[in-house]
């Protein structure tokens, strides 16, 4: 073979066994709940690159990032915690590591995963890069709210026991734990704040939220916004609200009102209330457009086919979107041009323009659920 | 026939007649189950194994009262966050569901 020829064979075998580089910072995944699927997306050409399968039973799945945004550590309903290549669309690694589960966190270092048990209710630290088990921290309490803070910590909060734990692994083999008692009754789930220094647990058992200052551990936890519901009756609360630190837009933090058709807006310099927008139903997420100009926010089953878009300085909600039955989630791009709305019904995620509230694209997927960006790799909280 | 078949009969003809009329149309069966899976599996786990809500399968159901169940269903339980879904599900329905838990719940 002439020596030209032999060139361009070699470059063709090269191009076989290689796909081009890329990274992985406009890279996801789509939840797709009922068949144990993840969809990897990509939000520059907005479309789906690949489908894993294998990673058991996906409701109420939630997935962090590896530090170099990599490789994505789902959690499972099912105490499945499964380790996932972006770049080569298969499971590296995954345990089954409890009965039931409900999400994790990963360490500001990137070297612990922590995953939040039901039953057992617990917490239980994994090594990142081998998911080898390190240490149990049972609880007698299933754990919600989950999250990473500076100084490589882990903060969560029991909903039976109306606790928050904050846990230091500086041994990861013996971690060392704080515990704040009388929080507040029925934590249902808790997020920290973008620059990591407060804790806020939401309560469904009682009017309120629960502020931990990380800063000042020794303080405890104060009870915050007691009475928002004014002593009116809450109206049944057919799906729980999540909470996480995209509710912070700008100096305010707009949190789903549990059991109202209402969000609420927070001072978080003083962390008392600075008002409330009425919605359309029961908000589940609030999310703050990066930028913090705008929240979007969508509502409990019944009322679950609608996302609205509140303005934040005018407080009011401006624009309202259809994508389909039972919106789950929704994710914005990190610089915020973009959010990504899953509808489980309409089988579909649809992409919008942020500015013009324009469908830029819609992608299949089974009963999607949860949208999880690789930039949450680089954000406290996430 | 017999006296005492057809004192069976008669007793049993009404009760064949409640579980006709219990168990809803087929598309509505197909809505129930969904509503089932999806919703209640927000709390309890689209495998019904249990989450924030317990588990709903047959091992956990197993000694319930069904009539507490149902009532559960239709009008929800203080003090925990389950709701009433008496303006989704009526009676029958939730008879008919109560029925297909503690058998084990269709996918």
């Amino acid at each position: 073979m002439r020596p030209v020829a032999l060139f361009f064979l070699a470059l063709l075998l090269a191009g076989c066994a290689a796909a081009p580089l890329r990274g992985t910072g406009d890279l996801g995944l789509v939840v797709e709940r009922a068949a144990g699927s993840i969809l990897l997306v990509e939000t520059s050409g907005r479309s789906t690159v690949a489908r894993v399968e294998g990673l058991g039973d996906l409701s109420h799945a939630s997935a962090v990032y590896s530090r170099d945004g990599r490789y994505a550590y789902v959690f499972g309903r099912d105490g499945g915690l499964t380790k996932v290549d972006m770049l080569l669309a298969r499971i590296e690694r995954r345990v089954v590591q409890a009965g039931n589960s409900i999400g994790g966190a990963i360490s500001q270092d990137g070297r612990l995963i922590a995953v939040a048990n039901y039953q057992p209710g617990g917490v239980r630290l994994f090594d990142a890069a081998t998911l080898e088990p390190l240490a149990s921290i049972p609880t007698g309490s299933k754990v919600v709210g989950i999250a990473d803070a500076p100084g490589n910590r882990f903060v969560f909060s029991l909903f039976e026991a109306g606790e928050i734990w904050v846990v230091d692994p500086s041994d990861p083999r013996a971690p060392a734990t704080v515990k704040l008692r009388s929080i507040g009754k029925q934590p249902y789930d808790g997020f920290i704040t973008p620059d990591g220094r407060h804790y806020v647990a939401g309560l469904f058992g009682e009017d309120g939220l629960a502020l931990v200052d990380l800063w000042n551990l020794e303080a405890g936890a104060r009870r915050i916004l007691s009475g928002y519901g004014r002593g009116e009756e809450p109206l049944p609360v057919y799906k729980m609200p999540h909470l996480r630190g995209w509710a912070v837009a700008g100096r305010y933090a707009f949190l789903p009102a549990i059991g109202r058709h209402e969000v609420l807006v927070v001072d978080t310099a003083t962390w008392t209330e600075a008002g409330r927008v009425a919605v359309h139903g029961q908000p589940v997420f609030a999310v703050a457009q990066p930028g913090g100009r705008r929240v979007w926010v969508n509502f409990a089953f019944p009322r679950n086919d609608v996302v609205q878009v509140i303005d934040v300085p005018g407080r009011k909600v401006v624009q309202e979107l259809r994508p389909g039955r039972a919106v789950l989630h929704m994710e914005f791009t990190p610089r915020g041009e973009q959010a990504w709305v899953s509808s489980r019904d309409a089988d579909s995620v649809t992409v919008y323009d942020t500015a013009s509230f324009a469908p830029l694209a819609r992608l299949a997927a089974a009963r999607p659920s949860g949208i999880f960006l690789a930039s949450r790799a680089f954000a406290t909280g996430f | 026939m017999p006296c005492r078949k057809l004192a069976w009969w008669l007793l049993a003809a009404p009760l064949a007649c409640a579980a006709a009329d219990n168990a809803p149309a087929p598309e509505r069966r197909a809505e129930l189950v969904d509503l089932v899976r999806q919703d209640c599996g927000s709390c309890h786990g689209m495998t019904l194994q249990g989450g924030l809500g317990p588990s709903l399968g047959p091992a956990a159901l197993a000694g319930k009262d069904a009539g507490q169940m149902r009532y559960v269903i239709l009008h929800g339980r203080r003090g925990t966050p389950m709701p009433p879904w008496r303006d989704f599900v009526s009676e029958a329905e939730a008879r008919w569901i109560v029925d297909l838990l503690r058998k084990g719940f269709p996918r």
